[in-house]
C-alpha cells in the first residue's frame, strides 16, 4: 500500500490559483449583468480593453525579465484585476483612461514589486487611484441608469464615445449624463456629498430626481447582484467569511455614530452599505489572498481598519467614494496586523 | 562599506566614523584626484539618487523645470560656497562644536541665496516657497561639509562641492523635465521667472491636451518616477560591469 506524503498546507479541496480565479470571475457575472442592463452596454467594451492591456503588458514585461510568461497569463490573476478595474470605472470613460489604469496596475503596482504574490498593494485598486487623481473629469462622469438618459445611447454609440469621446450624433458624455431637464446627474453618493456641501439636507437631497425610487436603485442593485457573487464566493470557500462580515459590520457600526450624531448631515448605514463599491469591495476587493492580512484575528482588524477609514473619508473626505483609498491605507497596514496577530504555535507558552 | 550605509552615517553625523572616499588620498596626482571627484559627484556617489540625500526638495519642487533648476542652482551655490568656507576654517573649529559651526555657515549662505532670489527672481522665489529656506536642511551639504571640506584642501573642497552641486542639480532636472512634459505637455514653463523675459522663447510646447496627466505633477508621481530613474541608473552600472 502506497502512502503518499504532500506538503502544507493540507486541504480538503485542492484548488490551484487559476480555478480560483475563474471562480471570482464568474461571481463577479450576476453584478457586471446588472450593470450592463442598467447603465448600458460600455462596460463589456471596457472590460474588453483592460483583459488585452492586462495581457500585453504581462507578457510584455514577463519577457522583459526573461520568464515565461504563459503561465502566468494562464493563472487569470492578471484578466481578475483587470476586470475589477473595468468595473470600477465609469464605462463611457475614453479608451486610454483604462488602458493607462490596467498597464500602471499590472506593470508599476504587480510587477515591479515582484510578480504575483509579492505586491503589497491592491492593484486593481492602486490602478484605480492613479486614475481617480490624475483624470478627475473622465472618473467621474458617470451616466444615469438608461432611463433617465437625455439620449438612448445605442452599441455603435457607446463604441464611438469610449474612443472619440463623442456619439454618432456629436454628443459629449458630459451631455448624455446631462438629463432632460438640464440637471447633471452624479452617482448618489456624489450628489449628497455636493449637496451637503452647498448646504441642503439630507431629507432634501433625497426628495431630487435622481433619488426617485426607481432611480436610485441603480446602484443599490448592482450592490446586490454584488453580494450574491460574494454569497457564490464564500459559499465555494474561496474566501473566507471574516474580511467581508467585519468589513461590513463594521461598516454599519462606525456610521450609525455619526448618523446617530446628525442624521441630516451623514447619511443612514443602510444608505453606506447599498451604495459606491461597498459589496463589490467587501467581497471581491478586501478579500484578495495577496495584500489583506492572513491571520484570523488580523483579517478581522484588517475588515474593520477597512470599513472605519471608508467611513470616515466618505462622511468627512474630499472624495465621493473611499474604498480604493481605504483598501491601499489598509494595505500598508497588513505587515503590521499580521505581525502581531501571529497565531500561537500548539504547545507554546503565552510569550 | 555600503552607498546606504554611507548615507545613514552622513545622516546620523557619526562623530567618530571616518567615511572613504571623503579624504583625497595624498599621493594621488591632481588630475587624477579632479577626475574622481567628478565620477563621484556626478555618478558613483550622486547625491540624488545614490546617497538619496536632500530628497524633500528633490520631489517637493520638481513639478516644473524651472523650479528644478531655480533650486538646483541655488543649492549648487551654497554647497561649493559652504565648501569653501569650511574648508577655510578647518582647522581652527575645535571638533567637538564644528557641526554647529557648520550649520552657521550654511544658514547664512542660504539667507544670502533667499535675499537674492527675493530680489532678482520674485516670481520664482514666490513658487519654490518654503523650500528656498529649507536648503539649509538639506542633508547633501551638511554631508559634504562634514565628509570632505572639513578634512580636504580648498580647491578640493570647492571642486567637490560644484560636482556634488551639478551631480544633484542634474537629477532636478530629469525629474522635473520628465514632470512636467508629463504633467502639462511643456519644457521651461515659466522659465522667464528664473532668467529674466529674454528667455521667454525657451519655454517649448510639446503637446496640448484637455487631460493632463495630473499625477505626475503630484507627489506621488514624483516618488514613482524617482524610483524608475533610481532603477535605470542601477541598469546602466549592472551593464557596466558586464
Amino acid at each position: 500500500m502506497a502512502f503518499f506524503s504532500s506538503t502544507s498546507p493540507h486541504q480538503r479541496i485542492k484548488r490551484r490559483t487559476p480555478e480560483i480565479m475563474k471562480m471570482v470571475v464568474l461571481a463577479l457575472l450576476p453584478g457586471v449583468l446588472v450593470h450592463s442592463y442598467l447603465f448600458g452596454l460600455g462596460i463589456y467594451v471596457q472590460i474588453a480593453l483592460a483583459i488585452a492591456t492586462a495581457v500585453a503588458s504581462e507578457a510584455i514585461f514577463l519577457t522583459l525579465r526573461k520568464r515565461p510568461f504563459i503561465n502566468s497569463i494562464k493563472d487569470y490573476t492578471a484578466i481578475v484585476t483587470a476586470v475589477l478595474l473595468a468595473i470600477s470605472i465609469p464605462s463611457l470613460a475614453p479608451w486610454w483612461v483604462i488602458v493607462i489604469g490596467t498597464a500602471f496596475s499590472i506593470i508599476i503596482v504587480k510587477q515591479l514589486y515582484g510578480g504575483l504574490g509579492q505586491n503589497i498593494f491592491n492593484p486593481a485598486m492602486a490602478g484605480y487611484v492613479l486614475l481617480l487623481i490624475s483624470f478627475p473629469v473622465q472618473m467621474t462622469a458617470w451616466l444615469p441608469i438608461e432611463s433617465m438618459q437625455a439620449f438612448p445611447v445605442t452599441i455603435k454609440d457607446t463604441l464611438s464615445l469610449i474612443f472619440t469621446g463623442y456619439s454618432i450624433d456629436g454628443y459629449s458624455v458630459t451631455q448624455i449624463k446631462t438629463s432632460i431637464d438640464g440637471f447633471t446627474l452624479a452617482t448618489p453618493l456624489e450628489t449628497i456629498r455636493n449637496a451637503l456641501h452647498v448646504g441642503d439636507t439630507i431629507s432634501e437631497t433625497l426628495k431630487t430626481t435622481l433619488f426617485s425610487p426607481d432611480s436610485l436603485q441603480g446602484s443599490q442593485w448592482v450592490n446586490l447582484a454584488f453580494l450574491v457573487g460574494g454569497l457564490y464566493l464564500l459559499k465555494k470557500q474561496v474566501i473566507l467569511w471574516y474580511i467581508p462580515a467585519s468589513f461590513l459590520v463594521g461598516m454599519i457600526v462606525f456610521s450609525f455614530i455619526p448618523f446617530a450624531t446628525d442624521p441630516e448631515l451623514f447619511p443612514s448605514p443602510l444608505y453606506h452599505l447599498f451604495s459606491g463599491a461597498t459589496m463589490l469591495g467587501a467581497f471581491f476587493i478586501l478579500t484578495d489572498p495577496v495584500t489583506a492580512s492572513t491571520t484570523v484575528k488580523g483579517r478581522i482588524a484588517y475588515g474593520l481598519l477597512c470599513a472605519l477609514l471608508v467611513v470616515i473619508i466618505r462622511d468627512f473626505g474630499g472624495y465621493p467614494d473611499a474604498v480604493a483609498f481605504a483598501v491601499l491605507l489598509a494595505n500598508i497596514c497588513v505587515p503590521l496586523i499580521d505581525y502581531y496577530t501571529k497565531p500561537k504555535v500548539y504547545g507554546r507558552r503565552r510569550s | 562599506m555600503t552607498q546606504e550605509n554611507k548615507a545613514n552615517a552622513t545622516i546620523a553625523n557619526d562623530m567618530t566614523e571616518e567615511i572613504d572616499a571623503g579624504e583625497v588620498a595624498p599621493q594621488a596626482s591632481d588630475a587624477a584626484v579632479y577626475k574622481d571627484l567628478s565620477l563621484q559627484g556626478l555618478w558613483k556617489n550622486n547625491p540624488g539618487i545614490v546617497q538619496l540625500l536632500g530628497l524633500c526638495p528633490l520631489l517637493a519642487v520638481t513639478n516644473t523645470l524651472t523650479n528644478a533648476l531655480g533650486l538646483g542652482l541655488a543649492t549648487l551655490f551654497v554647497v561649493i560656497a559652504s565648501n569653501i568656507l569650511i574648508s577655510l576654517i578647518r582647522h581652527h573649529v575645535p571638533k567637538a562644536i564644528r557641526i554647529p559651526v557648520f550649520v552657521l555657515i550654511i544658514a547664512s549662505l542660504v539667507s544670502c541665496i533667499q535675499l537674492l532670489m527675493n530680489a532678482y527672481t520674485y516670481q520664482l522665489y514666490l513658487s519654490l516657497g518654503i523650500f528656498i529656506p529649507l536648503i539649509v536642511t538639506n542633508c547633501m551639504i551638511i554631508g559634504r561639509a562634514e565628509a570632505f571640506a572639513s578634512k580636504n584642501s580648498v580647491k578640493h573642497s570647492a571642486f567637490d562641492g560644484l560636482m556634488m552641486g551639478l551631480g544633484f542639480t542634474a537629477v532636478l532636472i530629469i525629474l522635473g523635465a520628465a514632470r512636467e512634459v508629463l504633467a502639462q505637455g511643456t519644457l521651461f514653463d515659466g522659465i522667464e521667472t528664473l532668467l529674466g523675459d529674454w528667455a521667454s522663447f525657451m519655454t517649448i510646447s510639446l503637446y496640448n491636451t484637455d487631460t493632463s496627466f495630473l499625477i505626475a505633477a503630484l507627489p506621488p508621481g514624483a516618488f514613482i518616477l524617482m524610483g524608475l530613474i533610481i532603477a535605470f541608473k542601477n541598469s546602466i552600472d549592472n551593464l557596466l560591469k558586464k
